[in-house]
């Protein structure tokens, strides 16, 4: 969904450039209180990973495909606040590779970073308030958050092409192709977001944000010297 | 009690109020090394090897701007010149090598750029502020 430039009018795409800024400047705060020294390497390597992800385009319909957003996935591992400067990241450096706009690096970060962090990991937490603390809920939460990421998106993305898109459309019908078409985006963004939260909550459950949703810290638990033996070994 | 400028090995005592020494080693040994080498070794294989047989077809975004016919809106990259555009490396003729190079670079700028912002904007545990703390006994 990288869009390039030329889609928007300068008044949104500098609208979204601020939107954007808010959102980053907002995240270096928060990422803060979610990143330690344990995290912060995982963080960069969720990014790289990401990069990586991004590069795979599957197919979803006759001559369609997809890719990885992360937002979700990226939430999920390592924090909201971390999960958008992720895709942030990602998004910059893909402008080097031609891939997303550079006067749309606003857009993207907006739709990409901040409304799939949003929305992903709110279905997530949602999610995780009312199902089993058990590990096949966390990937399940996980896919969920991943699967409605995408669609959102899409939205975002029709509801700013409503206020500043450069062609004169049905916006009804811009929005249905949009929300059809990353629905099933979106399934893959899940399979995607589900099975690597749950393979690093399968071997290392304490490094993932999503798991530990109790902030305590993890140093602490070291500290304690296994008299408090409960950390899943 | 608190003349003991030379005893650099004993010193220790003079901190009592720092309870045992578990302190020191709780931030030497998170054994979390081998998981991110597999973590990062995943992501360069993703990225230089298995992206080659990523599908070429549009996606979702560019399919919807060509069926509605806002694709002619696209503005030519203001780096498509780059050296890494399009996902390949400038001089590099094969397709699997140069796209698998360009891969395995963005897999590293992301981690240095991104690995490199979150280490500076993290939280500092408190023990490991002071290495070089001025020597107990002076004051």
């Amino acid at each position: 969904m990288h869009v390039p430039d030329g889609f928007f009018d300068a008044p949104v795409s500098l609208g979204a450039g601020v939107v954007a800024a808010a959102g980053i400047g907002l995240s270096l705060r928060g990422a803060r209180r979610e990143l330690d020294d344990r995290t912060a390497p995982l963080a960069g390597l969720t990014a790289a990973f990401i990069f990586a992800a991004q590069m795979i385009n599957f197919p979803v319909a006759a001559g369609t495909s997809g890719h990885l957003m992360g937002g979700a996935l990226a939430a999920i591992l390592v924090g909201p606040y971390t999960g958008v400067l992720c895709v942030s990241v990602v998004l910059l450096i893909q402008m080097f590779f031609a891939d997303g706009g550079v006067t749309a690096y606003g857009i993207n970060v907006t739709l990409m970073g901040i409304v799939s962090v949003a929305v992903g990991y709110g279905i997530f937490r949602l999610l995780m308030g009312v199902l089993p603390k058990t590990r096949s809920s966390v990937t399940a939460a996980a896919f969920a958050g991943g699967l409605v990421s995408v669609p959102a998106s899409a939205l975002a993305f029709v509801g700013l092409f409503a206020l500043g898109g450069t062609a004169d459309l049905s916006l009804g019908a811009v929005a249905t192709a949009m929300l059809g078409v990353h629905v099933l985006i979106g399934i893959g963004e899940g399979v995607i977001t589900a099975v690597t939260v749950g393979s690093i909550a399968a071997v290392r459950p304490d490094l993932v944000h999503g798991v530990n949703l109790t902030p305590a810290t993890p140093l602490e638990v070291r500290t304690g010297a296994r008299t408090s033996g409960e950390v899943s070994a | 009690m608190t003349k003991h400028p030379a005893a650099s090995g004993e010193a220790t005592p003079q901190t009592q109020q720092t309870p045992q020494t578990p302190r020191g080693a709780r931030k030497a040994a998170p054994p979390s090394r081998r998981f991110f080498a597999v973590f990062l070794l995943v992501a360069v294989i993703v990225a230089g090897f298995v992206s080659f047989y990523a599908s070429a077809s549009p996606d979702g975004l560019t399919k919807v701007a060509e069926d509605k016919g806002f694709a002619s809106q696209e503005k030519d990259h203001g780096l498509k010149d780059s050296p890494l555009g399009d996902y390949g490396v400038k001089g590099v003729d094969d397709e699997r090598l140069s796209g698998g190079l360009a891969g395995v670079i963005g897999v590293g700028l992301t981690l240095a750029v991104g690995g490199g912002l979150f280490w500076v904007v993290r939280r500092r545990s408190p023990s490991s502020k002071s290495p070089n703390s001025k020597s107990p006994s002076s004051e």
